[in-house]
């Protein structure tokens, strides 16, 4: 089924909680709805479900407008973070309560719970009451009664959020592989852009109600079309420092107090001439060597894989993810080589991009 | 443990006995007195001062008054209908007020509120107009079976009155529960296919089912005991509930025989102390479970 949000504005009292949200996603599509807390993507995925009702703006499921549909009318299925299993029914009354109320028969109700419980990997649990099983299974259930009664559109409201990590990162490929196999069309909202890099297909970025990009995860990461996605999208997020860049014949040079880079002629034009703007470079695309900026080693955190070093160039501070190897140790002295295809330039005063804009 | 220790750990419970005492030495004396003809302090004597004095005798009305097993019956139908009605309309009403937006919905709480406050005396006069007003309703007056009707001089009337006094705490307490239950848990529900009614019935009536536990049982407990309402509002009092007979022992002529009035108040407090043991544990859910949340 396809999905499409029109204008879409919700408002409590003065408060705009989400403010002129327009977005598509196809059939079979996973999107993810990305952004910090409170900045309106639950409320969005809300009136998707119908349980809020848009101030302004249209949902439309296929080519029908489903505004003044009831929630039990719209054909979704949808999991919360606290799971929102009821206590007082047994897993099996949990997986059948929507197919129940469908008046869908009973034999088809058994099969099809038996069905979601085996994919799922609950069916010994059957017989047990939510408050009997652990964080994970009952994400599982909640998953289950989602899937049981077939819907046409599956809404994830930050289902993995009150797992542990471990579990959450096999849940998360778990979601992926069934909602591709299963070909429902779905909305995950998260404030992980990991989770949602991971798993969706288009992530749409919202900040403070408003739709700040909806691209595929590479195109949030490689061309960042705002100074708040470069910070939000990635990990660790990517160094912003202000410098001014200059034209010098040919070439294109990014200085402040103690940094100056040579820059492509293809970026370094663009951002040319405007006096302050604010540079981007993600940490694994700056590099330890022995030509470059010169910089002090201020923080060493070890992460496993790489160390994550904080260096001081100048009075900047430059995160860059390093080969644990070299062994680098706070108060070294190291050069760092920027990788120039790399950057990315904001204007710091409307925070657009200066090369994707 | 140092003796400092234990003395401090003995402390709470040295200060709740002290202040347990009197409560218990009262129903000390009520239990020895109902078995004696009189009594000295806690001690039963006989005519001449002396220990002794042991006799059934003020128990005798549980087989001498018929009056006895009427008003029993009359008090526990005054507390079920009382129980019934108030929870219905609470656990109605509190989800109502929890879960949905309608304009008056704070101007309502905060009314409700404030008429809790309102001691009931204050309204014995109006509310006797509205019960004569309303003895003149065909059939609903004074023409039903069982309770009579909801008119002046009947147990229904009476329950009218008490379950309309005890709404406003009942609904506050659904309403505090009603809060504690998950937005998500309703909204899941919705979303599998509930009205809003079915969602009221299946999901959230289940959930605050100690709630509902302890509103009953406060609520039954209050009806069992009453006796101003039914005292004011029901004519003949050896006719209508166990705290009005007991106030017709008391006459202003003859001398009062508190030895039988002590028997016809252990009498009443009997069933409600057994039921008390074994459901205080939901009656404590009222102070940590329920009343929270605001408007």
């Amino acid at each position: 089924m396809k999905v499409l949000l029109e204008n879409l504005s919700k408002h409590f009292g003065s408060v705009v909680a989400v403010d002129g949200v327009t977005l598509d996603i196809r059939d079979s599509e996973f999107v993810a709805f990305l952004g910090p807390s409170g900045c309106g993507k639950t409320t969005t995925l809300l009136m998707v479900a119908g349980i809020y009702k848009p101030t302004t703006g249209i949902v439309k499921f296929d080519e029908r407008v489903v505004n003044h549909l009831a929630p039990r009318d719209r054909k979704i299925g949808m999991v919360f973070q606290s799971y929102a299993l009821y206590p007082h029914m047994t897993v099996y009354q949990n997986l059948t309560f929507p197919m129940r109320l469908s008046k869908v028969p009973k034999s088809e109700m058994e099969a099809r719970a038996k069905e979601a419980a085996d994919i799922l990997g609950i069916g010994a649990l059957m017989d047990r009451r939510p408050g009997q099983l652990s964080g994970g299974q009952q994400q599982r259930v909640a998953l289950g009664r989602a899937l049981a009664k077939q819907p046409d559109l599956l809404l994830f409201d930050e289902p993995l959020s009150n797992l542990d990590a471990r579990l959450r990162l096999s849940m998360r490929g778990e979601i992926k592989r069934l909602q591709m196999e299963l070909g429902i069309t779905s909305i995950y909202v998260t404030h992980d852009q990991v989770e949602a890099m991971t798993m969706a297909d288009r992530i749409a970025v919202i900040r403070e109600g408003k739709l700040q990009a909806y691209a595929t995860s590479d195109e949030l990461y490689d061309q960042p079309r705002t100074l708040f996605i470069a910070g939000f999208v990635g990990n660790p997020p990517m160094n912003l420092i202000e410098v001014e860049v200059l034209q010098e014949g040919d070439s294109y040079r990014a200085r402040r107090n103690g940094f100056d880079l040579q820059l492509s002629e293809a970026r370094g034009h663009k951002a040319a001439g405007r006096g302050k703007v604010i540079l981007g470079i993600r940490p694994e695309d700056v590099s330890i060597g022995d030509r470059g900026l010169r910089g002090e080693v201020y923080v060493v955190e070890p992460l496993g894989r790489d160390d994550l070093l904080d260096v001081h160039v100048g009075d900047a501070s430059v995160h860059v993810l390093a080969d644990p190897s070299l062994h680098l140790k706070i108060g070294d002295q190291v050069q760092l080589g920027l990788n120039v295809d790399k950057v990315q330039f904001f204007d710091p005063e409307s925070e657009q991009s200066l090369l994707w804009a | 443990m140092t003796w400092k220790q234990r003395l401090g750990s003995a402390i709470p419970y040295i200060l709740l006995t002290i202040l347990t005492i009197p409560v218990f030495v009262g129903y000390l004396w009520i239990i020895i007195s109902t078995f004696s003809g009189r009594t000295y302090g806690l001690v039963p004597v006989d005519s001449q001062g002396n220990f002794g004095g042991l006799t059934l005798e003020n128990w005798s009305f549980l087989w001498e008054d018929p009056n006895i097993w009427f008003v029993t019956l009359n008090t526990l139908l005054l507390s079920v209908l009382l129980t019934v009605g108030v929870v219905i309309i609470s656990a109605l009403a509190g989800y109502a007020l929890s879960r949905i937006s309608f304009p008056g919905r704070k101007t309502f709480l905060a009314g409700t509120l404030i008429l809790h406050a309102f001691p009931s005396v204050t309204l014995l006069i109006s509310i006797y107009f509205v019960l004569r007003w309303i003895s003149n309703l065909p059939v609903l007056g004074k023409g039903l079976p069982i309770i009579g009707g909801f008119g002046y001089n009947t147990v229904g009337g009476v329950a009218l009155v008490m379950v309309s006094l005890s709404l406003p705490l009942g609904i506050w307490l659904m309403k505090g529960f009603f809060d504690n239950v998950s937005w998500d848990m309703e909204r899941a529900a919705l979303i599998d296919g509930c009205s809003r009614l079915r969602v009221w019935w299946e999901i959230m009536l289940p959930s605050i089912k100690p709630g509902i536990a302890a509103l009953s049982i406060f609520t039954f407990i209050t009806g069992w005991g009453a006796f101003l309402i039914p005292y004011t509002f029901i004519t003949d009092q050896e006719k209508s509930t166990l705290a009005a007979y007991l106030n017709s022992l008391m006459g202003e002529t003859a001398p009062v025989n508190y030895s039988r009035v002590a028997a016809v108040g252990l009498f009443q407090l009997i069933p409600v102390l057994f039921f008390f043991i074994f459901t205080q544990e939901y009656l404590l859910s009222i102070f940590s479970g329920g009343s929270k949340g605001g408007t």
